[in-house]
């Protein structure tokens, strides 16, 4: 029996010395998506809109980059689809402006983010986004505080700001 | 659409993006130059090579596009590249590519027929890449190979910028033929934390006299000059040293000045700036790419993006040994037209003097300031935090003895307009400090555009009047203060001062010291910068 006790209190002391000395696997072996946007404006926004994205979890740094100009694309069509339903009810100047802004974003800006990205040249990712978020601030700016748009502005401005964030990433 | 932007005699193509220039060249009594382009649109993106040719640096002749991503190894992009005229007259060109990977790689080009003095065509070595990134270097930091210099040893050295982590790096090859390349042994020069290093540029400049030198001098009385674009902050610095052939190395006069953390060419808008040496007229000749400071929203509205400066000769200040003297080329003297000329005006504090000139969107100013001397003597000294025209709020911030000026592009009701000042301090020990800014703070009612104010101390030797040049082009406004010695490129957008709304007026927004000023301002004629015509373009 003595025997029996002290094989087991042997084992337990081994597993405890086994399990101490490896490396703690959730804090060293942190994912890519977690490091990367840990240097964006917004974690918790970032680590959601990549994941719920297929092959970001294998994807590298450009290609998460990728990844998040196609979240732009998808907030941009938000904005416009709202944008299309505002104008049929409420049309204003300010709203037509706006129209034009998310096109820019969808015709230049998200492309050339892209591009950039996929070729290689971060620099004009960070552009073309830093641009589209300041299109979505110029759109909201122009209804002077009475704005139908805000939760689309500030979604776009918040992915545009987190694309950047990992643009410069590449740099 | 918002036609008034577009510029009278800076290069910019027809429509669409443009951004680095490329493989500027003197080549059978033509300048060529080539740039970064767009075809398709008005952002980055799909880059070709344009193509350009002038007599005299100034009255450019569009040519048809010279080179496409039309290779594995340069099918995501045919990159910046330079020229280099070997010893037989000979040109090659090296480019980098991005290949159908996105690796970068280096390539060689040349003329599809060298007697050709307008290059139309080009050849692309039918065994490209002749470089690929060493072990050690990332594939996507290896890029825009320089002008090769010849070695004493009868090899073409050329220089790649690249980093190590955040280190800013730049490598040195030896070739014989530009197709098989010997990588040397550690780097021209590192330098910690400014990150990678583009549009790397190395050169000779003369320490005896004001001659630009041939890209391949060396010995007595040649100092070197390196280069680079900082993709961490888009700008371009260099620095000012001693180059040692055998070592392959360079080591700058002031450490605290070294290459991405000490002098910029320009405190403005000028990014992935390359010099070439001009035989012709025995000078070194430095091309900036100057982008836009709108939304991308309105380039694809007005169908284009970005200009080049004028070109500007580049060569050591032999009176400060610390900085490079840039000044416009003297070909842009040739598009003055009529003049007027103000002599010794007297600005008291707080006035703003109009300058009659007729229209006042393109224009060649040349100005002189002197303090009131006794202002200069009375002031009682400030602390010593520096005046940082980033900080500074601009022109509407008032000091004893700054800011005065000029008022460019402005209306007459002055709710547009871009003041370029001069802003002088006494620190605690009474030395005086000269800072030269441009506001573009006011230069426009519209919100999307860029409203910083730009600049940088200036160096004045004690007896030097504080001077001035100003090159106005409707959307760009290039400023060289004290001869060259600082310089800064803005770019403004007015929606008032445009067209024959545009004034100019002198200013002193100093509060103790009046401003004595003596200026001259031409008219500028367009460049009528176009289309190659066989028949008429000689």
């Amino acid at each position: 029996m003595t025997n029996l006790k002290t094989t087991t209190t042997l084992f337990f002391f081994l597993f405890l010395i086994v399990m101490t000395s490896l490396p703690s696997i959730t804090l060293c072996d942190e994912k890519l998506i977690e490091s990367t946007c840990r240097q964006t404006p917004n974690f918790n926004l970032c680590v959601q809109s990549l994941k719920s994205f297929p092959g970001s979890a294998t994807a590298d740094v450009r290609g998460l980059g990728l990844i998040m100009v196609k979240v732009m694309q998808s907030k941009a069509n938000d904005a416009i689809n709202k944008i299309r339903e505002l104008q049929r009810s409420a049309p204003s100047p300010a709203l037509t402006s706006c129209a034009s802004k998310y096109n820019a974003i969808v015709v230049g800006d998200i492309p050339e983010a892209n591009e950039a990205f996929s070729k290689g040249m971060p620099k004009f990712a960070e552009n073309g986004a830093n641009d589209a978020a300041n299109e979505a601030t110029f759109c909201e700016n122009g209804f002077n505080g009475r704005s139908p748009l805000t939760q689309q502005n500030n979604a776009m401005r918040d992915v545009a700001a987190i694309t950047a964030a990992i643009a410069r990433q590449l740099l | 659409m918002l036609s008034w932007q577009r510029t009278a005699f800076h290069f910019q193509p027809d429509k669409n993006w443009m951004n680095d220039p490329n493989g500027p060249v003197y080549y059978k009594e033509w300048y060529h130059f080539f740039y970064q382009y767009n075809p398709n649109d008005a952002v980055w993106g799909d880059i070709v090579w344009g193509h350009a040719v002038s007599r005299d640096m100034i009255h450019w002749l569009y040519l048809p596009i010279a080179m496409v991503p039309d290779q594995w190894y340069d099918a995501n992009g045919v990159w910046t590249g330079s020229a280099t005229i070997l010893s037989d007259g000979q040109l090659v060109m090296l480019y980098t590519g991005s290949t159908n990977e996105s690796v970068q790689v280096q390539n060689l080009a040349y003329p599809a027929d060298p007697s050709d003095p307008l290059l139309l065509n080009w050849t692309k070595y039918d065994k490209n890449p002749v470089l690929s990134p060493p072990p050690g270097i990332h594939y996507r930091d290896f890029r825009d190979p320089t002008t090769a210099m010849l070695t004493s040893e009868g090899k073409w050295r050329i220089s790649i910028g690249s980093k190590i982590n955040k280190t800013g790096i730049a490598l040195i090859y030896d070739t014989e033929d530009f197709k098989n390349f010997e990588l040397k042994n550690g780097w021209l020069r590192a330098v910690q934390g400014t990150g990678m290093w583009e549009c790397v540029d190395f050169y000779p400049v003369s320490s005896i006299n004001d001659v630009g030198l041939d890209t391949s001098a060396y010995g007595d009385g040649v100092k070197h000059v390196v280069k680079v674009s900082l993709d961490d902050d888009r700008n371009d610095y260099y620095a000012i040293g001693s180059y040692d052939e055998k070592l392959a190395s360079f080591l700058p006069d002031d450490v605290k000045n070294d290459v991405g953390i000490g002098l910029r060419y320009d405190y403005g808008n000028f990014y992935a700036s390359k010099t070439f040496f001009d035989p012709s007229k025995q000078r070194r000749i430095l091309w900036g790419w100057i982008t836009e400071y709108d939304s991308e929203c309105v380039d694809r509205t007005k169908s284009w993006a970005s200009l080049q400066g004028i070109p500007r000769t580049v060569r050591l200040d032999r009176k400060t040994w610390s900085n490079l003297i840039q000044w416009p080329v003297e070909e842009v003297n040739s598009l003055r037209l009529r003049s007027s000329e103000f002599k010794d005006l007297k600005a008291k504090p707080g006035s703003v003097v109009p300058l009659q000139v007729e229209t006042a969107t393109q224009l060649d100013i040349v100005a002189e300031f002197e303090v009131d001397k006794e202002a200069l003597e009375t002031t009682l000294p400030e602390s010593d935090t520096d005046y940082i025209c980033e900080s500074s709020g601009g022109a509407s911030g008032r000091g004893a003895l700054g800011p005065f000026g000029l008022l460019v592009l402005a209306d007459a009701g002055l709710s547009e307009f871009t003041p370029l000042y001069f802003y002088v301090s006494k620190g605690l020990n009474g030395s005086l400090r000269t800072t030269f800014c441009s506001d573009q703070s006011r230069s426009s009612v519209a919100t999307n555009v860029n409203k910083k104010v730009l600049g940088s101390v200036v160096p004045v030797f004690g007896g030097e009047k504080l001077s001035l040049r100003v090159l106005v082009d409707h959307s760009i406004v290039e400023s060289f203060a004290q001869g060259g010695r600082t310089c800064v490129t803005s770019r403004v957008y007015p929606t008032r001062a445009i067209y024959g709304a545009a004034k100019l007026f002198v200013f002193n927004n100093a509060t103790d010291a009046t401003v004595t000023a003596s200026i001259k301002v031409w008219q500028m004629n367009s460049a009528f910068i176009r289309p190659y015509h066989p028949e008429t373009d000689t």
